[in-house]
């Protein structure tokens, strides 16, 4: 057994063992039925996308997903290259994370970047310290028109937030990069429609069907790497509506807010000034599913400032053309 | 239960299962209450629905509200697409795929179901076996799903009265019969109060059988996949281009149905071409002995010429090999079945033009009357024959969900069609 911390074997799951007798009558995990389901999903997309790209951000899920390709695709190499939209405000440990797994996979990674795009023009601003997150749509829809990817594969999951749980794992964008709620293809069993007209767009989320208790346990299970601000660390926090806001020089106190410095880590890693971290004492895999078993806060709910501006947040970005 | 304990599923699996019924059954009620008592429920979103609810005029929480997930529902009060929800307890992991009951969503219950391991038909107790009962349950049958929970809910507006609960049990057990389903259960609940749904409560002492949530946890699922017949759709070659890995040729794909093993005599379809598994490969080391439902990627002991779309099965055991079959299909398009236009069929890997030929009868879902007919709209079921220019590796429905099914294209638009379900030749 690959064990993360010997001891508390039992929170972890059983891996899968080489000379394990698995499938009718043997031992078949939950995560194994979600990895096989998710391996399946991801080698449709190869064999019947065009030209298809892996959203890679340095972040949780999307570590999932290129393990998940490693396990679809090795010994080859990966059918796709990867492509992270960066808005300029990630965290440092997150870019050199993503660097540095891509180097170790020996695949290609894209980046185009949210600042570009504002240089051309293409985001404007309304005020210099808004959160970017939203303007990502842009950038990747302007990456997706200059590779002409027919598929983006992305590492959303249905129990993050009530839009998502009404989407497809193939998820069909216009031409205009739209997701349109009440007009989805029907999908059945295994049955993926994968066809596109020249200029529309697939999204595919091969994690739909996962939850963020079953991310960190594959993690723990798979003795995945993972940026080190998910596993609790000191950093300075102002609280802010119920949550806290990391200090950092882009996003610094507000007037009559009182910085203190707090054990913390993130559940989620997105753009800098809408991403908020939790107090939390884990600093092992081992502990953050232990917490992750027993809070009372969803992850978007602690951790997303961007969610929190109306009840349909992510609907309406979703129909712009956000992942 | 300690923390711990809470998430060792160590041995549990994952039981997948759809919820049909109106919003006036307390369906969505129920869903809330299912998630609520379990503790999936958070305190964020919790503070939403309270928020909602007082915006809609009323008081308390509202679980509905935590199901109706889009602008346009909670605007409307509607549930307009399956919506999937997650849940679990230290015995199970839950998917319910939230299906809406209107006459016109016949095509959301449909894509729930294909999934979907059982299925909970919500009756509201003071209105009994209705129209929509029965075509639940027909649709259940029609998607093969292996088991029934007939959830008897509003049991608090009857005065909790058994008699009402056996008159329900008996009338919906009858025409059940008639559709071939088998694993049917009977409870009786209050999703509004909470009686029987996690916590037996003290209103039904009357009834001795399992709560819901026991049921779920206990129901018997490790059978639903079909074991006997090895079924390997190729998905994907893998054949690396590193100098080192030259001679490394793997067809991968996800084992459907049955077992192999290292050794095993093997035959490739269509081309009928015969040789043995060498190696099953994983990138945790290679497997004596692979089963449904893994993926992996399996190497045989001689060079065939293997590519997306074709099967590998155990040579002893052999699929129809088939241009010409019949099917019970179920059409979402709003542009009608047209006998004289090129579809394409997906089945398993396989993608091939294909030509309806013709409508053997039509079913009506409300009264199980077979009708004939010449085409087919929107939310309708028939029995139909299918012609495909290549063949294709079949096995009826009713012994294999994945072998068995298929999708109807429109090469044109790229709409889903149909859903299709293999039946056997008469």
């Amino acid at each position: 057994m690959k064990a993360v911390d010997v001891g508390e074997m039992s929170i972890l799951q059983q891996p899968s063992q080489v000379e394990t007798l698995k499938g009718p009558g043997g031992t078949i995990s939950h995560l194994d039925v979600l990895e096989s389901e998710a391996i399946h999903i991801l080698r449709e997309v190869a064999a019947e996308c065009r030209n298809p790209a892996l959203l890679f951000s340095g972040g949780k899920d999307s570590i999932v997903l290129l393990r998940i390709a490693e396990k679809a695709f090795r010994p080859g190499g990966f059918p796709f290259p990867l492509l992270h939209i960066d808005t300029g405000h990630n965290f440092p440990e997150v870019i050199e994370f993503r660097d540095r797994r891509a180097a170790e996979l020996g695949e290609r990674l894209i980046v185009r970047s949210v600042e570009d795009s504002m240089r051309a023009g293409r985001v404007v601003l309304k005020r210099p310290d808004e959160s970017r997150n939203v303007h990502q749509s842009v950038t990747l829809l302007d990456a997706i028109a200059e590779f002409q990817f027919d598929a983006c594969i992305g590492g959303a999951r249905r129990d993050e937030e009530k839009a998502r749980a009404k989407e497809r794992i193939f998820s069909f964008r216009d031409s205009f990069g739209q997701w349109d709620p009440k007009n989805q293809r029907p999908e059945l069993w295994s049955l993926y429609n994968t066809r596109v007209h020249p200029g529309e767009n697939m999204r595919v989320f091969p994690i739909s069907n996962w939850t963020e208790l079953d991310v960190w346990q594959y993690i723990a299970r798979e003795q995945l790497a993972i940026p080190s601000i998910y596993y609790a660390h000191p950093r300075e926090v102002v609280r802010r509506s119920g949550q806290l806001a990391p200090v950092t020089p882009l996003t610094p106190p507000k007037p009559g807010e009182a910085a203190e410095t707090l054990s913390v880590r993130f559940r989620t890693v997105g753009d800098i000034t809408c991403t908020c971290p939790v107090e939390s004492t884990a600093t092992t895999l081992v502990e953050i599913i232990a917490e992750t078993a027993t809070t009372r806060i969803t992850e978007r709910g602690a951790t997303r400032m961007d969610d929190q501006t109306s009840e349909a947040s992510m609907e309406l970005r979703k129909k712009e053309g956000y992942f | 239960m300690s923390a711990i304990e809470s998430v060792s599923f160590r041995a549990s699996e994952l039981l997948r299962f759809i919820t049909a019924g109106s919003v006036d059954d307390g369906k969505s009620t129920l869903i809330g209450r299912l998630l609520h008592d379990s503790k999936a429920i958070f305190e964020d979103q919790l503070h939403a629905i309270q928020k909602s609810t007082q915006k809609m005029g009323a008081s308390g929480v509202d679980l509905a509200l935590l199901t109706d997930g889009l602008q346009a529902e909670r605007e409307q009060g509607i549930t307009i697409d399956v919506a999937y929800r997650y849940f679990a307890t230290p015995r199970r992991k839950f998917i319910i795929a939230d299906t809406p009951g209107h006459e016109q969503y016949t095509r959301n219950m449909v894509t729930g179901a294909s999934t979907a391991n059982l299925a909970v038909i919500l009756i509201d107790a003071r209105k009994g076996v209705l129209t929509q009962s029965r075509r639940h349950a027909f649709l259940a049958s029609l998607v093969g799903i292996p088991h029934l929970v007939v959830a008897v809910n509003k049991m608090d507006l009857v005065g909790w009265s058994q008699d009402v609960f056996d008159r329900i049990r008996a009338e919906f057990a009858g025409f059940a019969e008639g559709l071939g389903l088998r694993d049917i259960g009977f409870i009786p609940l209050s999703a509004l109060n909470g009686d029987m749904v996690v916590e037996r409560g003290d209103n039904l002492q009357w009834y001795q059988g399992p709560a819901l949530m026991d049921y779920l946890e206990s129901v018997e699922i490790a059978h639903d996949i079909n074991e006997r017949d090895f079924r390997f759709p190729v998905q994907w070659v893998c054949r690396p281009q590193q100098e080192t890995l030259r001679d490394f040729l793997g067809y991968a794909g996800r084992i459907e149905s049955g077992s192999i093993q290292v050794g095993d005599a093997v035959t490739v379809l269509p081309s009928g071409l015969t040789s043995r598994v060498a190696q099953i490969v994983t990138l945790d080391g290679d497997l004596a002995r692979a089963a449904a439902p893994q993926s992996v990627q399996l190497a045989l002991e001689d060079a065939l010429d293997v590519s997306r779309g074709d099967m590998i099965v155990k040579s002893d055991d052999l699929p129809r090999v088939t241009r010409e079959f019949a099917a019970r299909i179920c059409w979402f398009d709003a542009q009608p079945l047209d006998l004289k236009k090129k579809y394409l069929v997906k089945h398993t890997t396989r993608t091939v033009p294909a030509l309806v030929t013709g409508v053997d009868y039509q079913v009506d879902v409300n009264t199980l009357e077979q009708q004939p007919a010449g085409s087919l709209r929107f939310n309708e079921i028939a029995r139909v024959s299918i012609k495909t220019l290549q063949p294709l590796l079949v096995d009826d429905y009713a012994t294999n969900r994945a072998t068995g099914s298929f999708i109807l294209i429109d090469e044109t638009t790229n709409n889903t069609l149909a859903a299709g379900m293999i039946e056997q030749e008469r």
